[in-house]
Formats: C-alpha cells, structure tokens, sequence
C-alpha cells in the first residue's frame, strides 16, 4: 500500500496534519503536575474541575499538542491520568487536539493511551533499558496507534554531547524503522534539553549541542521531528522569569533555525527575540551559542535588574497578565500600544500629562516610543495589520485625551509639534471603496504621517486645492473598480499640468505596478510609486519624505517602471490576438441540438425587502476577510497558520462578536432584487424580450481573442444563452443585492470614538455580509425561483468552491468587463427603487457593501476572463453600444491591447 | 521495515486485491431488515438448544430465563437457514462480499441475554454460514469470487462518552474489557473462515482501537492476519462521529492497523455521506467503502429510499472516483444491492493515491 505522504497526523476530536508550513508545533506544558506547583496542586487536592479548566487555557492559548503528566509520588498516577483524560475528553474544545501522554513508567503511559480516542503521542521512550525494552514498548506505542517522543537516553545514560545525541538518536531510528516498522514520521526525537549557565564549565555547551545535534538528526533521519523540554536550558535563573523568558527566546529562536520543530513550551507565553532589551539578548546570545568564557559572569551581572517586574508580554496566568500595570507610567502607555489594550489609555495619559512639561512631549515622548516599536515590527513581519489598527486604536484615544490641552498650548505658544510629513488621501472620483485606503491612512498615522483624508468619489481639482492649501508633502489615491485606473490617470495629468512636484502614491485593489508604469507614471513628472499594500506604505512615505534617500529610491522606482514598459513593447508581438472575426468562429458550443435550458418557475421581478441579516451569516466566505486585513491564508486554515494563526483567531473572535451585535441590534438593512427574463443571443449581444417577444432591452457581451487550440473555445457570456437562429426559448436572470443600509450611522459613530478598527472591521464584514448575500440568492434562484437545480444540496466550502450549475459574473468584472452594463442591469431591475442601491459616475455601487451581476444557467457556463481585446473588437464594440470609438476606448482602457494614443 | 506476518490466506487475498484493481466491489445490505421480514417469534429464537431461555453453558441462579428475541445474532445456531437464505438473496443480487451475522456477538451486546459464554461460537458459526454461502456461489461463478466479511459491530456501550451527564468522568466500560470480547470474537470470525475483518459502525473511534488491538494480538499469536476493513459512522449533519471527530481524525486515529479500505457506513442516506466520504477518498491511502442507509429514517422509523435513488446518487460517487467498495446498510435490501450493483458496473475503482517521495 503507498501513502500520500510522509506529514505526520495526530488527532483528537479534529486532525493535527504537521506540514513544514506549520514551522513550530506548541505543546502545552501546564498540565504536567512535574513542571506546574499550580497544576500539581489541584491535581493532589483532588479539583479535577480545576484541573481541566488548566487545560481549556493551554488550548486557547494556542497549544497544538496538550502534555499531560501525573508522575508525583503521593498521587495514583495512573488513576489520575485516567480520570483527568476521560474529563477533558468530554470537553470538545478541549478534546479537539491531540494529547501527549506523558509519565516515566509505562503502566500510566499504557493507561493513558487505553483512554485516547484520537492518535495520540507517547512521551517518551528510549534506549535506556535496553533495545529489547525498546522494540517491545515501540511495538505497543505501534499498536495503540500512537506516534512517540525517543529520548536519546541508552543503556549509558542520557546523551550530553552531539555526538552522542546524535548517535542513539541513529540507532533508535533504525530499530524503530528497520525492525519494529514504525513509521518513521511518528518518531519524534528529544535528544535532551540541558542547563546552561550553571557555573560549570562543562554545562556551557550543552545548548549548542542540543542546536548542532538537531541540526544532524532533521538531516540524515528522514520524515523525523525534534521536540524538547525548552524550560530546562535556563534552570539556573529559576526564579528571575524575565531572564528565563529571555534564554527560551533566544535558544527557541537557534533551535528552529535548526530544525527544531516541536516543543513543550508555556503555549501562552512564547516570547518573541525581538522584543529582548539588546543587552539582555546579547548577554543572553553568548549563553546559549556559548560565544564567551565569562558569558555567564556577564549575564549574571544584569540580570538582578530584570528581576523585578515581569517583561513577559503574554504570560500565562492573570497575575502575571496584569504585572505590567506596575511598570512606570510611559512603560506602561508603550505596553498598552503594543498590545493594543485601551483600558487604562486615558487614565494613564492624563497621569503621563501631568508628569510632562508640556502635552505634546507626552505624544513625542513615549507614545511616539510606543509606535515605533509597532511600526518597527509590523514592518519586520513580526506584527500584523489587525494589532496595528489596534494599536492605533490606543494611539487615537490617547491622542484625543491630550488634544484639548494641546490645543491651549497652541494658542499660546504656537507651536504645533512636528510630523514626519503631511499626506493627502482620497478615492478617486467615481469610487466608493475606502477600507484599504483607511487601513494606510491608520498605519501612516501610526508612524507620526500627518494623514488628511478627503474621503470617497473626491474630484482630482478638489484633492489638488487641497494639496496646496495644506502645503501636504505628497498624495495617495486609492481606488477598486477599473475605471478608477482611467481616474487616477487622469489626476496624474492634472498634477503635471498644473505643475505640481509633489510624490504621488497609487494604490487600491485593481492597481499594479505594471498599470502605474505604463499608465500613470509616463503622465506625471514627479514621483509616482505603486504602494502595494499598508504594510509598504510607511516605507515608501518615508523614503520620498527623506532627502537623503529620496533619489537612490526613485531612481531604483523609475528605472523598474522604465524596465516593465520596455518588456510590455516587446509583449505584444509575443501572444497576438487572433482576429475577432476568427475568435467567434470558435465560439462555445452550447450544443444547441441537444440542450434544452431551463424555464424558470416565475419570471419577471421580484423584490427581496429587508431580508435577515442572520440566514446570511452561514454564508460568508471568510477567506477574502482575512486578505483585507493582509493576514493572507485561507479560512479556516488561516486560524492555525503558524505564523498569522493567534492573529487571525483573534480577528476573527471580535469579527463573529460583531456579527452578533449587528445581528441582534439591527445595524444593517439587507435588500435584494433579481429577475428572470426570457432572453436570445445574437452574435455577441443578448436580447431580453418581454412577454410578447419584442427585445426590451440589448445586453452587450465581450469576447476572448486569445489563440487557442480548436477544441477549446474563445468565450463571450452570449454563448450561453441559446442563439435567436436556433429557435430555442431561453432564459437570462439579473439581481442587485446589498448588506450595507444604514451602515454609516455606526461608522460614523466608530470613528467619533476614535475606534477605527471597529469601523473598518464593520465595513470589511458588510462587505462580506453583501456577498453572502448574493451567494445565498444565487443558491434560492437556482433551487426555487429559476429551479433548475431543486436538489442541490452544496454546503458553504462547496458554494465558495463553485460547484453548482450556473454563474453569477458581476458586470465589470474578467468575464464582462465594462461597467457601463451596470446601467442596463439596474434598469431591468429597477434596482436603485428596488434596493436604495445607487450608482456613481463610473458605476460603483453606493452602499460599498453591494454585488450585482447576471445569472446563466447553462450546465457548462463557466467564468473565464475576457482579457486583451483588438481595437478591431472595441471599434465592434462601440458600434454596438452606439459610441464613439474613444468613449469605448476610456471605458475599455483596462483591457486595451493597444495604445490609443 | 520489518516484514508484516504473512497472510493466513494468501490465494483469497489475492484474488481481493485483484478484484479490487479492475472493478468496484459490492458488498451486501441489511441482515436486520432482512430477518424482520420472517416475522420471527420466541420460539424461533431460542430453537431447541435454547429452549429455556438459556442453555446448560449458562451459569444457572435466578432469573436466568430471558427473552431472546431480537437477539439477531443468535439465529446463526437456532435459525441458520434464515441467515445462509439473506446471504444467498445477496449474492444472487450481485454482492461481492456478504457481512457475517455477528453485529452483536460481542460479550457486551450479548450480556443482555446472559449470553456471553457463547460469544466466540456465535462469531465462528455466522462466519461459517457465509463461507459455505460464499464458496457455493464462487464455484457456480469462479471468474466473480466471492468473500466472507467478519463483522465485528461497536458494542451497546462506549469508552470515551460518559454514559452519566453528571459525571463526564465516568466510563460504563473499559479498553480492556473491550479489546477481550473482541479478541474472542476475532477467534471466532477466522476460525469459522472469514476473508476478511471489518471493524464497522464506529461511533466511538476509542472502541474500534480496542477491537484493532484485539486483531493485532490474536494475528501476532497465530503468526498470520487477514486484511482489515474499517468503517465508522458519522452520525449526523454535524459530519462527527457519536464520539466528536471528523472524518479526517477519525482515519488518523485508526490508520496505524494499515487496513484494506476505510469507509463508512450506516446512520447517513448517500447523498449526506458523500462530502465525508470524499474526504476519505482525499486522505486515505487505502481503498475506500461506503455503505449508507436507504436515506433517512421517515416519521415511522422506516427506510423508504428506493433502490433507483440509492444507486444514481451511488453511480455519482462511483463516477467521482471516490470508490472502491459499496453496499448498504440499515433499510437496503437484495432489491437495492441488484440497483447498486449494476449502477456501479463497468465504472472504474478509484486509483490508490501513490506516495509522494518528496514529501
């Protein structure tokens, strides 16, 4: 029999499948009556309840593996374990990973694994009592069907160097995997934690051999882990947990590197390198890598000063949580900033205020401080976008505290304090979507950007008015739909034209740096960079504010655009289009003989009013939420990541606590429209007829002119409804669905609170709320009202998958890609009336929560994208919208194939 | 690796393995639904050896009497026609494998009889009936050989749920009280000639883990093994089994017994199956069996999916590559297995997924 592959799968109520992806498995540590007085305590004292409730923390911690050992003399260990297994294993959100039974005599590890349903792990066996011993517990572990913990521990002792960890390590393996038949990806080795820094000389080198022997074992032992007890290397420091955190840290950081990829560890506790006073780390470094003789001497000497107040940011119990609060006051706002907490905000800035000579020195001071660590660890990737709107968050409501006084200490003395630079943001005329351009306005404040927001569907005279009045020092402009490509365009002239030589940042979800090289850049003489997301923003801001580095950086910038319009000259020739001509010869084939569509059970219009917020929730697809916030990853895997995982747990948590408010309270109003009319194409049009057969209104559809092989077509969406010629009835629906009534009044109130995270994630979540929506009318059209598939019966997974008959494309979008025919949907379904849906000037629809698109219900329809079109097609395409070929040509200029100008 | 122990019979897994490389195999349906419909009374329960409510096994004292109807498993001694007439009705309808009448012929089910002294004969004598029905039907067609499925079923009680919502704690049995009736029951199974062993209906995934633990010693005492099926039973729309896992926990929790094909059976109509049976087919590096109920039980408890509408939504899983083995369970009859059978016909097995070397 063959396997899929070698990744290791333990279980408890769900899968725990260890990819390379995963980097670092966390085992929870607490519930081991050897390593927690606390745990040890409860569990002697016989508060099992207790007990378990240890473990619920470890789980919502973020432990992946829970250990649990009972090895304490005045307990019945075996008795113990069983109980405290068959307890948590009544406990689903418990009993949902998988647990590690963990106790030096086998008849408690035997006992334990009698009571796991899931694929446990055993911890641990070894070489110690002989390969005999070995093979015949190995083979039970085999049978119960756990994976197992080998401590590289022999007939000798335990191994202390890396020689010989590396040795028994070798021999277990190949008795294990030669002999006993154990599967290979079930073995992971301890090869012994030891304590450094122990004043003997000996000790100094065990964490370099624990580092170098992993290093070998990943290596030349395939498919194997390496897991260890990480609080033992600092034993030494026990009592002074600063230190000790420290030493996990640092030795943590060395050992992954290595190729350590498991590890009990105070799941709620893993501290991060970088968050290590320098000295502390250094001092620390030269411990563990053992880089100096007096290194312990060294680290000896500061370390009293560490002692006293624990810097452990995440620590475990509450105690230990709440210890920052006895910090000094400007410790304590840089703490609230960098954990995002606004409880004590504004207590403690009226306390820092009083302490300073002037209310800005307390923003310059320490919440300046504050931000730059933030900013300085979302820029490393060690932060993520959600913490750092909700360290901005902090940032604001303290701001708004000390304003008042600022604002006195302005009248008198007239200094406003410094920034470093004044940035001018706006959507673009046209466009409604802010999220992201809220998101950079909240980053560039957090790194003391002065951010004036001018808002949405902002005309290019109004944002360049204001640009002078302010004396700004550059611009951003966002925008989501295509035609604000053109609009932004167009601002980029107007700035030459009218001899601006301020930076301009382009961003926005259709924007790319290939569009701001080919489009935007040649027009305006100035810098113009492409910002790729709000974690770029703050680096580019900064270096075109910067004299000295604003030439090196634009130089690099222009040279990378002039690069992109050289490759794209020479991309046309590459791939042409074929001729349209030849393009609708090799049109889909709806097999016309045989296909009869489907007529719906009702046509005509009909109007959802106010439809439940609540039935829409199932439907949400998570994963685009997840992007918004450029945590990337797709739900629910994203919740695990390794990496985003603890974040995106946690934006999703307050995500579902506000879905329930707006539920519950009614924040947002729901509408939706659709119809189903009897339709015919013809050529690359659809008519939608009225009862009496006469064309209502023409739809017009694009065509792919890319070269491909006979069999496979060059798609228009006309193709899937049944040509006029063929005399078969057919059938086109249309719908405008919306989630966003009545948002702006909580926005609104949001950001009077100085509580942008809330206003974003209420925007980010109607916006999801809107596609749910469309998702779920699309399912009740197909199963009810058009009817066609009155048994489908897909969960949510399969709807986001698409795996249902039948298409929804938006007008505007790959596979109909001009606007405009926004219009014509929303006359057929009278949709602004229908829904208080309006449109702006360049089709975006107001609320931003909204989707709109047509329905085909052809069996093989199909999304596709329509790409480059030829100008013969656009000159087609005008004729038939009754334009000129230029207003073609604007409104097509995404998917031009050709110069216009 | 080391070599597994030989196979106690290497030519019958041969021809398996065989006939699961060309074709989809059919596995029978319903015995309860079967047996029902013979009306049975006391008396045909007990027949002559039990004509008392017990035997002379039975340690007498008070009240040993019992009913013994609904003790299925029993008619393998008292009423053995029946059961070898439900096997030949399935084999005739086109079943590849037939599932011994051993569901409860466990020490546990069968303490509610009092009967748990004959707990092994019950295993052994309702593998001997499928065998002789097995072998009578593979000599008339030697090119379809058939097999002789021993069924070990889930017990009445299990080791991971509390039975006591007062005390989550609480276990009303134990993994070595289930491991040793399983063990009885294994001898049994391969000592009345079964082909192959199915653990099945698991609704607690800790229970099957005693009865592999069970199988694994009785194979290494008699130095050979027979090919291993499992099957569990996620019990609603939940998509967990009774015990709280997911599909994808539950095959890794039993993978380690490296069996013929994983699967699922009962409590599930097909169409609520697939997407659990498809995330098998996804992970699982064995063959994969499904065998669902006739849809859902109606407002009288009764099983009322046709054999046409079991076998197209069947012939869709088929059709999707998802199947190596299919058959039915509570509610299916000959009628359904026939519809079954030929709605899978000529349709290729899904292909074992081959090891990733780089992974």
């Amino acid at each position: 029999m063959t396997a899929t592959s070698h990744h290791t799968v333990l279980s408890g109520l769900e899968p725990l499948v260890i990819t390379p992806q995963l980097n670092f498995v966390n085992v929870g540590e607490r519930t081991n009556v050897t390593g927690s007085a606390q745990f040890r305590k409860m569990i002697k004292e016989g508060r099992f309840e207790d007990a378990v409730e240890v473990a619920r923390q470890q789980v919502e911690n973020g432990a992946q593996i829970l250990d649990v050992n009972m090895d304490e003399g005045l307990i019945d260990s075996e008795a113990a374990m069983v109980r405290f297994l068959n307890l948590i294993a009544s406990e689903p959100d418990i009993a949902r990973i998988p647990v590690m039974v963990d106790s030096s005599k086998w008849s408690v590890i035997e006992a334990g694994l009698k009571c796991l349903q899931g694929k446990g792990v055993v911890n641990s066996i070894s070489l110690k009592e002989g390969e005999a011993a070995f093979r015949e517990q190995a083979r039970k572990v085999l049978r119960y069907g756990a994976a197992a913990v080998v401590m590289a521990f022999d007939e000798d002792g335990q191994a202390d160097t890396c020689e010989r960890k590396v040795a028994i390590c070798t021999r277990a393996y190949r008795i294990l995997v030669d002999e006993v038949g154990f599967p290979p990806e079930d073995i992971i080795f301890d090869p012994n934690i030891f304590a450094i820094a122990t004043g003997i000389e000996e000790h100094d080198n065990y964490a370099v051999d624990f580092i170098e022997a992993t290093r070998i074992i990943r290596r030349s032992l395939p498919h194997c882990h390496v897991s260890g007890g990480v609080s033992n290397v600092s034993f030494s420091f026990r009592g002074n947990e600063p230190v000790r955190a420290a030493i996990h840290a640092v030795f943590l950081y060395h050992a992954i590197a290595a190729g350590m990829d498991m590890g009990i560890v105070n799941a709620g506790a893993l501290p991060i390198v970088d968050d290590l006073d320098p000295e502390l780390r250094e001092r620390v470094e030269d411990v563990v890598l053992n880089r100096r003789r007096d290194a312990t001497e060294r680290l000896l000497e500061i370390a009293e000063r560490y002692k006293r107040g624990s810097r452990d940011p995440a620590a475990g119990n509450a105690e230990e949580k709440d210890a920052w609060r006895s910090l000094p006051v400007a410790r304590r706002l840089a703490h609230a900033l960098v954990h995002g907490i606004d409880a004590y905000v504004e207590t403690d800035t009226e306390e820092a205020r009083l302490e300073a000579t002037r209310p800005l020195d307390v923003i310059e001071g320490p919440l300046m401080d504050g931000m730059n660590v933030v900013g300085d660890l979302f820029g490393a990737g060690k932060m993520f976008l959600p913490q750092v709107v909700k360290s901005a968050r902090v940032m604001k409501k303290a701001v708004a505290w000390l304003l008042p006084w600022i604002e006195a200490e302005k009248l008198r003395t007239g200094d406003a304090g410094k920034s470093n630079g004044k940035i001018i943001m706006a959507t673009v005329k046209g466009d409604v979507h802010d999220i992201g351009k809220n998101i950079v306005g909240v980053v560039l404040r957090c790194n003391n950007f002065e951010v004036i927001d001018l808002g949405v569907m902002v005309p290019a005279q109004k944002i360049l008015d204001t640009a002078r009045a302010e004396n700004a020092d550059m611009i951003g402009l966002s925008g989501l739909i295509t035609p604000s490509l053109e609009e932004m365009t167009h601002v980029a002239r107007e700035m030459q034209r009218q001899d601006f030589h301020l930076p301009l940042l382009i961003g926005g979800a259709t924007t790319s740096r290939a569009h701001t090289a080919l489009k935007i850049e040649p027009h305006y003489r100035s810098p113009t960079v492409w910002v790729k997301d709000a974690s770029r923003a703050v680096g580019v801001a900064q270096s075109l504010i910067s004299k000295d580095m604003v030439d090196a950086f634009m130089e690099k910038i222009r040279a990378d655009y002039a690069e992109i319009r050289e490759r794209h000259k020479g991309r046309g020739d590459a791939r042409r289009l074929v001729t349209l001509e030849k393009a609708r010869a090799q049109r889909f084939d709806g097999d016309w003989d045989q296909h009869r569509p489907p007529q719906p059970r009702k046509t005509g219009v009909t109007v959802l009013e106010d439809f439940p917020i609540a039935e829409l929730v199932p439907f949400i697809d998570w994963s685009p939420f997840f992007n918004a916030w450029e945590l990337a990853g797709s739900y629910p895997a994203i919740l695990d990541d390794a990496v985003v995982g603890a974040q995106a747990r946690e934006l999703h948590r307050d995500a579902l606590a506000m879905l329930d408010r707006l539920v519950a309270e009614k924040w947002l109003v729901a509408r939706g429209v659709f119809g189903l009319w009897p339709a015919t194409a013809s050529g690359d049009d659809v008519q939608v007829l009225g009862g009496d057969g006469t064309t209502i209104l023409t739809l017009h559809f694009l065509r792919q002119q890319v070269d491909k092989p006979v069999e496979r077509p060059d798609f228009c969406l006309a193709d899937f409804i049944a040509p006029k010629d063929s005399g078969i009835d057919d059938w086109i629906g249309g719908f405008a669905v919306t989630a966003g009534l009545g948002i702006d009044a909580h926005v609104a109130r949001f950001e009077g609170e100085h509580d942008d995270y809330s206003a974003i994630l209420l925007k980010a979540l109607a916006d999801r709320l809107a596609e749910a929506f469309a998702e779920c009318l699309h399912q009740r059209v197909r199963r009810d009202y058009w009817g066609y598939a009155a048994d489908e019966a897909l969960d949510n997974d399969a709807l986001i998958a698409e795996r249902y008959q039948g298409i929804r494309p938006a007008p505007g979008y790959p596979a109909c890609p001009d606007h405009t025919e926004k219009a014509t949907l929303f006359r057929l379904l009278d949709a602004s009336a229908n829904t208080g849906i309006s449109l702006t000037e360049s089709y975006a629809m107001l609320p931003t929560a909204a989707v709109s698109g047509w329905y085909f219900s052809h069996p093989r329809s199909q999304y596709f994208v329509v790409g480059r079109l030829s100008r013969e097609q656009v000159e087609d395409y005008a004729r038939r919208k009754g334009w000129s070929v230029a207003e073609a040509e604007r409104w097509l200029a995404p998917n031009l194939d050709y110069d216009p100008e | 690796m080391s070599a597994p122990l030989p196979w106690l019979h290497p030519q019958r897994v041969e021809m398996l393995e065989r006939a699961l490389d060309q074709r989809i195999l059919v596995i029978d349906g319903a015995m309860g639904t079967m047996i029902q419909s013979h009306r049975l009374d006391e008396t045909d329960y007990r027949g002559e050896r039990f004509v008392d409510g017990h035997d002379s096994g039975h340690a007498h004292g008070e009240g040993c009497s019992h009913d013994l109807k609904g003790n299925n498993d029993l008619l393998s001694l008292t009423r053995p026609d029946i059961i070898s007439g439900v096997h030949e009705a399935y084999l005739d309808a086109g079943a590849d494998l037939v599932e011994t009448n051993t569901f409860n012929a466990t020490a546990i089910s069968q303490s509610d009889y009092h009967l748990e002294h004959i707990v092994y004969e019950l295993n052994r004598e309702g593998a001997r009936l499928a065998r002789a029905a097995c072998d009578a039907y593979s000599a008339k067609t030697p090119e379809k050989p058939r097999f002789v499925i021993g069924v070990l079923g889930p017990t009445s009680r299990t080791a991971s749920i509390s039975p006591d919502v007062n005390d989550p704690g609480f276990r009303n049995t134990s993994f070595d009280e289930l491991r040793a009736t399983y063990r009885e029951a294994t001898e049994g199974l391969i000592d009345g000639g079964a082909d192959v062993l199915m653990v099945e209906t698991i609704f607690d995934t800790l229970n099957a883990k005693a009865a592999l633990f069970a199988i694994g010693e009785v194979f290494e005492q008699r130095g050979g093994r027979l090919p291993i099926m499992i099957s569990g039973t996620i019990t609603d729309r939940s998509g967990r089994t009774l015990s709280g896992q997911t599909a994808e926990a539950f095959h890794a929790s039993l993978a380690h017994s490296r069996p013929l094909a994983f699967g699922l059976n009962c409590a599930l109509g097909a169409a609520d199956m697939r997407e659990h049976v498809e995330t098998l087919a996804r992970v699982c590096r064995s063959f994969v069996s499904a065998h669902p109920n006739a849809g859902l039980p109606n407002a009288f408890g009764e099983y009322d999916e046709t054999p046409e509408e079991m076998a197209s939504t069947l012939r869709e899983f088929a059709t999707s590559g998802l199947l190596n083995l299919v058959g039915g369970c509570c509610g299916t009859t000959p009628a359904h297995i026939r519809a079954i059978a030929d709605a899978v016909r000529g349709l290729a097995p899904r292909r074992l997924p081959v090891r990733d070397l780089a992974a």
